[in-house]
Formats: structure tokens, C-alpha cells, sequence
């Protein structure tokens, strides 16, 4: 094949006119020559089994019988499937939006900034590794129990700082005196006088949440003008009475205590008892109130948010596969931001408009392309995840967390040979595809002419 | 002497009351990025400390607790890693199909762009428009007929098997990629080798692949991430002799007690795609920028 090319002095159309059969043989072998590994590379394993797959996805499962449509029939009639095509759109309505929406706000912040280089290193690490680790990553990272999980314990220490945990986890009313859960708080069901004295027992402490050390419970003298009390654990080991203060029985310290306008709920008042129970309110306005335990005593811990169960884990995937594809998006559109003409913007910033109207009159209409180019690549992406549903996704989480890629890897090859199904699966996955390959082959065309 | 003496040390205070006047405005955007990138950082040094962790270690409560206490570490689960067969084999595989699979398609590619964008025959415009639309073809639609294939022709769990499937759905970009590049190159400089009478191999060798080496460069980064980096091929095509990716896979069932198996591994499989990534970053951001249809 090495070729006796040469051609005097028009090299497009060289040759055609001496001897036409052989030239134009000739013209076709050359190419021919070097398009023919890539031609029998894509032939066999890219053209032959799409089509291919179009055709099995009409045979059944084992790929005996023509069964017609009716494996597009279970592919809409399938919940888990159904799931899949769901999640699917909720990845194209948010992730394009939101990975377009993080590479621009980060590549405005680095524009001018210095050290933006290492900067841009720290976002685009994520891009290098594989999706599979970024997925063992991410299982880490979204352990639920806070002691482990580090988002839960960044959930838990941002928390920390409005709403302490209570101080006992569960408790119930001692007598029939009192009433009310640890949802509601537990409250005398008697109103209290002021200069009376309020005895608010307890029961069914859980043994491990008395500190140890605890002081006896003491009733408190009465108080003139105020209303006092002790919170305490009525209950001895080897019975007591119960609504009594008796020896051996323990105060209940740091509970919170409120004095409540009887009939409604509203706390008028508030405070926290000693070490030994008792609490006081000083100085209260005559009248009659509700004197209760106040719900916070009863705050259940933050066990932590359970990312990889079934209602959150889709938006878990989600969030790691934004932290993966920043890097890309901020990229793309540093260099769009880049090749903006800065004579326009200085024009403008003469003209006295101010930073923000430069960035949506100018900055954004000539980014247009760019961001376009970035969102779209999204949805494309996003149409073909697999590896983060497996990573991420424990096995009970899966069905709420597939997309269409990973159902018909599960449904073809995890086990199940669903050889049919899958066909399905995928030409359905080919056929989302469609619209962006006439769109690029469109643009192709028109660059051409 | 004293002129200058005096002069000069007014000059340094302007510009350093400009200089602080500058940082100061911008503050606010320096510490967001600060924090940004720390963000950024924290899930890959999450499982970097996680790794070096003893198992009772790791059991014991969060990772971050040992952050700061390189007195806990230890490479004890790097150890257990390579004296870990499967583990081993598996890394083998991937380097072999990831040196494979990176060679093959950028050969055959630049070959059939060459002519795609250098040749002038019946028909050119229509095999690249199909590259186009072959380049949107997911790789589901080769799973199912290809698996069949592969065990009839005993390609099925074998190194040349992934070669061949990798380098085949790498081709449609890459043609893409190298055409475009090859296109660019300035006509007087082919027209007039081929006045001088280099022939088209030559051409191709002598001016369009020196020439084209950007190009390729930029390729062989993304391929080589791309296929070192590759779960669902390594999931399906092989069984016994699968690469990393999806030999640490079969280790997630029991999450949470064998970390000291993953994380050593999931982290070790990233090392070799950053190193590289940080060597070639320029090639691979350049490929992105040329290319990002993928």
C-alpha cells in the first residue's frame, strides 16, 4: 500500500483525469488503508452489538423466542425500574443545573486570585480518582452513627450549638398527679400557688443516665412570693411511695423546669434544678400555674441523618457526584471566562456599571457557549452513571438509589440473566441519547459547510 | 545618597498601604476558596488517614480523631495489601489492560484520522459523521451480544478481551479529537511535503504524528484514567482476572468491617491515576478543553 502519491501540482483532484478506474480505485484503497483497523474495531464491538441489542431486546430472556415488545411492556410496568427512569430525571433536572452552577461561581472566585492554581489542583483531585473510590469515599463519609460518619458529625457540631441533648432520654410520670410524655413535657396536673411547693417525680429512668455520685432529693422549703420544687427519681430499690421525697432516692440535676399559663402550653418561666432536684422560681407574679418538666430534659441525641437509607440516598450520590465533577465544570469555564475580551469590560467599568451588571450584561451572554457545553456534557453524563450506585448504595438502599445504567448492568448481569430486559433497558438508554447525537451531528455538518 | 535614602522608603509604604488595601478587599474571596478547597480535600484525606489506620482503630470511632496523630498510623494494611494475592493479581491486570488499551486506539485512531482529515475520498464526511454518532453510544448497548461473543471466541476473562473492548468504544473520541487536531494542521506544510514526494505514510509519520503530539498526549491521559479507572467492563468481561476496580467491589458486601481491606485498596487504585494526573495535568486540562463531548 505504500503509496506512489505524488501529484504534480493539484493533490485533491490529481490523477482522476489520466486513467479514472484505477485513480479513482487507488483513491479509495489509500484511505481504505487507514481506516480499516478503526472500521473492524467499531464494526465489531460498536456497531454490530447496538444493533444487535435492538434485535435481542425483542427475544425473551434465555433468547429462545420472539416475544415482540413485551420486554418493553416489563420495563414500564416494573416499580424498580420505574425508579430507576425517575431518579434519572431528577439527575438531569439537578445535577446539569447544579455542577454548571458550582464550576462558574468557583471559577469567578479564582479568576484573579494568586493561588488559584492550587485551588483548582484541591477541586479537580476528584476527577483523577475513579468513581468507584470516590464511592468507597463517600460510604466513609456518610456513616451514620456520628462517631464515624464525618458529615453526621459536622451536622452534630454545628448542632451542638443551638439544642444541647437532654439530659435523661425517657421518663414517666411517678403518680397520678402528674401527666404528659417526654414528647410534651410532664406537668402537675393540679396548678401550683405561688409560695407552694411543687413535687414532680419521675420513674422509668433509664439506671445508666443517674450520674454517678447523685445527691438525695430534698424537698424545698416553700418560698414567699415565688414557687419552688424538686424534680427527683421517685423510686428506691425495694419499692418507697410513691409522690413521697423518701431517702436513698436521688435528685434529678440540670432538668429543666417552667412554670406554664394553666390551660395552655406557653412557658412563662424557666429554669434549671440543682444537683439535688430542688429548683426555685423567685419572685413571681400572684396567680396560678401549670409547673412542668419541660420537653428539652427528654431531647432524644442526634443519632444522625441516615444517608444511605432509602428516602436520602439518592441526594447522597448526588452530592458526591458534584464534589467529582466541579473540577470539570470550573475548567471549562475559566477558559470561557478567560478568552472574554477585556476591552468590553473595562469599556463598561468606564462607563460607571457596576460589577455585578458587568457580570450579568457581559460576563454571562459571552460564557453562553461555554455553559452550555458544560450543562450539556452533564446530562450526558448523568444519563450514563453506574459506578457510584454500586459504590455508595448498600444492597437494602439500592432499589431507591438505581438509574437506568446500573438497572440493566442488575438486571442483565448481576445474577438475574435477564438477557431480554436488559436489551430493553439499554436501547430505551440508547434512545435518550438520540437527541444529543442529532444535535452533534447537526453541528458537525454545519461547521462543515 | 540622602535623596534616595529619603525617597525610597516612601515608595515601599504606598505600594505596601496598596497592598494591604488590595488583600483586605478581597478577604472575603480568599477565605471562601480557603475553605472551598479544604472541603475539596476532605473526603480523599478522609480515606488516605482511614487506610493507615488499625483495624481496632478504625472501629474505635472517626477517622479525623487520628488526622493529626501520625504516631497511629501505620502501613500495616498496605502490608496485608500486597501480600494479598487477588489483590495483587487484580493491580497486574490493570496496569497490563491500561498499557493496552491506551496504545491500541490512540495507533488505530490516529491512522483513520490521518485519513479522515488529510485524504480526499467519496464518502469521508459520512464515515466521520457516523464517528460522531457513535461517540453517544453507551457502552450498555455492548454488553449483552459482546458477553456471548466473548465466550464463544474465548475472549471472555482475559487481558486482550478488555484490551480489545476498551480500545474499540475508545475510538469514536478519540478519531474525534485527533481529526480536529489533524485538520489544524497548515495546509502549505502537507501540500508541500507532498510536492516534495513524501508518500501518505510518510507524511503520517514525518509531519502529522510530530505534529499531533499535544493531541495525543492529552489522549493517552484521559485513556489511561479512563481504563485504570473502569468498573463496569473489568464487571462484566471478566470474572477471575478482573482489574481493581471491580476486585475491590466484591469487597463492599461487608462494608464497615473490612475496611482495613478497602481503604488501603481504593486508595492505592487512586494513587496511580493522580500521579499521572499531576504530571501530565496541562495535557489532560488541554484534552478537556479541546474535547469535552464525551
Amino acid at each position: 500500500m505504500s503509496g506512489t502519491t505524488f501529484r504534480p501540482e493539484f493533490p485533491r483532484e490529481g490523477g482522476t483525469r489520466a486513467n479514472p478506474k484505477t485513480a479513482a480505485w487507488r483513491g479509495l484503497l489509500l484511505p481504505l488503508g487507514f481506516l480499516a483497523p478503526a472500521i473492524f474495531f467499531l464494526g465489531v464491538w460498536v456497531v454490530y452489538p447496538t444493533f444487535a441489542t435492538m434485535v435481542r431486546s425483542l427475544y425473551s430472556d434465555r433468547g429462545d423466542r420472539f416475544v415482540g415488545l413485551e420486554n418493553y411492556r416489563r420495563l414500564f410496568s416494573d416499580d424498580i425500574i420505574f425508579t430507576a427512569i425517575k431518579n434519572n430525571f431528577l439527575w438531569v433536572l439537578f445535577i446539569p443545573l447544579g455542577v454548571t452552577a458550582v464550576g462558574l461561581v468557583f471559577a469567578v472566585l479564582t479568576e484573579r486570585v494568586r493561588w488559584s492554581v492550587a485551588f483548582k489542583i484541591a477541586v479537580f483531585i476528584p476527577l483523577a480518582v475513579s468513581l468507584f473510590a470516590v464511592g468507597v469515599i463517600w460510604r466513609i463519609m456518610y456513616q451514620q452513627d456520628p462517631e464515624r460518619g464525618v458529615i453526621n458529625a459536622a451536622i452534630v457540631a454545628v448542632q451542638g450549638v443551638v439544642s444541647e441533648r437532654g439530659v435523661i432520654s425517657t421518663a414517666a410520670p411517678s403518680t397520678d398527679d402528674l401527666e404528659g410524655t417526654t414528647q410534651t413535657g410532664i406537668s402537675l396536673k393540679e396548678p401550683v400557688r405561688t409560695g407552694e411547693v411543687a413535687l414532680l417525680g419521675l420513674t422509668a429512668i433509664r439506671a445508666p443516665e443517674i450520674p454517678e455520685g447523685a445527691q438525695d432529693a430534698r424537698a424545698p422549703e416553700p418560698l414567699q412570693g415565688g414557687i419552688t420544687g424538686v424534680v427527683w427519681r421517685d423510686f428506691k430499690p425495694g419499692g418507697g411511695t410513691p409522690g413521697e421525697v423518701e431517702a436513698e432516692e436521688v435528685g434529678l440535676g440540670g432538668v429543666t423546669v417552667e412554670l406554664r399559663e394553666p390551660g395552655s402550653n406557653r412557658a412563662v418561666e424557666r429554669t434549671t434544678t440543682e444537683a439535688d432536684g430542688t429548683f426555685a422560681f423567685e419572685e413571681v407574679a400572684d396567680g396560678e400555674y401549670t409547673v412542668a418538666v419541660a420537653r428539652n430534659t427528654f431531647a432524644e441525641p442526634f443519632e444522625g441523618f441516615n444517608w444511605l437509607g432509602p428516602s436520602l440516598i439518592t441526594p447522597a450520590i448526588m452530592l458526591s457526584y458534584i464534589w467529582v465533577s466541579a473540577g470539570f465544570a470550573m475548567v471549562i469555564i475559566a477558559a470561557g471566562l478567560a478568552a472574554i475580551p477585556r476591552d468590553t469590560i473595562e469599556a463598561a467599568r468606564t462607563d460607571g456599571a457596576t460589577e455585578f451588571q458587568i457580570f450579568r450584561r457581559i460576563t454571562i451572554p459571552q460564557l453562553m457557549p461555554v455553559l452550555t457545553v458544560v450543562f450539556v456534557t452533564q446530562i450526558i453524563a448523568c444519563l450514563k452513571i453506574f459506578d457510584l450506585v454500586l459504590a455508595i448504595a448498600p444492597g437494602s438502599s439500592r432499589n431507591d438509589a438505581t438509574l437506568l445504567a446500573f438497572e440493566m448492568w442488575r438486571r442483565a448481569f448481576s445474577g438475574q440473566n435477564l438477557f431480554g430486559l436488559g436489551s430493553a433497558i439499554s436501547t430505551f438508554l440508547l434512545l435518550l441519547f438520540i437527541p444529543f447525537l442529532i444535535v452533534n451531528v447537526r453541528r458537525f455538518r454545519a461547521e462543515a459547510r | 545618597m540622602a535623596v534616595r535614602a529619603e525617597r525610597a522608603p516612601v515608595v515601599i509604604e504606598e505600594s505596601l498601604a496598596a497592598k494591604i488595601v488590595r488583600l483586605t478587599a478581597k478577604a472575603p474571596v480568599h477565605l471562601a476558596l480557603l475553605f472551598i478547597g479544604i472541603l475539596w480535600l476532605v473526603p480523599t484525606a478522609g480515606l488516605f488517614v482511614t487506610s493507615l489506620l488499625d483495624p481496632s482503630d478504625q472501629a474505635s470511632g472517626g477517622w479525623w480523631n487520628f488526622a493529626f496523630q501520625p504516631s497511629a498510623w501505620t502501613l500495616e494494611n498496605y502490608t496485608k495489601m500486597f501480600d494479598n494475592e487477588r489483590i495483587v493479581d487484580a493491580l497486574i491486570i490493570t496496569a497490563q489492560v491500561t498499557l493496552g488499551a491506551t496504545i491500541l486506539p490512540i495507533i488505530v485512531a490516529a491512522l483513520a484520522a490521518y485519513a479522515l482529515a488529510w485524504i480526499d475520498f467519496p464518502g469521508r464526511d459520512w464515515i466521520f459523521l457516523t464517528v460522531i454518532a457513535l461517540l453517544l453510544v453507551p457502552i450498555q448497548m455492548a454488553l449483552i451480544p459482546m458477553f456471548s461473543l466473548y465466550n464463544r471466541f474465548a475472549l471472555f476473562d482475559t487481558v486482550p478481551g478488555l484490551i480489545l473492548f476498551h480500545s474499540a468504544f475508545a475510538l469514536p473520541f478519540a478519531i474525534f479529537l485527533l481529526r480536529n487536531f489533524f485538520a489544524g494542521i497548515p495546509k502549505d506544510l502537507m501540500e508541500a511535503a507532498r510536492i516534495d514526494g513524501a508518500s501518505e505514510w510518510r507524511l503520517f509519520f514525518r509531519v502529522v504524528l510530530p505534529l499531533g503530539l499535544p493531541a495525543i498526549a492529552s489522549l493517552a491521559i484521559f485513556q489511561v484514567l479512563f481504563v485504570w479507572n473502569d468498573l463496569l467492563i473489568g464487571l462484566v468481561m471478566a470474572q477471575q482476572n478482573q482489574p481493581i476496580a471491580p476486585a475491590i467491589a466484591s469487597q463492599l458486601r461487608q462494608f464497615g468491617s473490612n475496611l482495613d481491606v478497602l481503604a488501603p485498596a481504593a486508595f492505592f487504585s487512586a494513587v496511580i491515576p493522580l500521579v499521572i494526573f499531576a504530571a501530565f495535568q496541562r495535557y489532560f486540562v488541554q484534552g478537556l478543553l479541546a474535547g469535552s463531548v464525551k
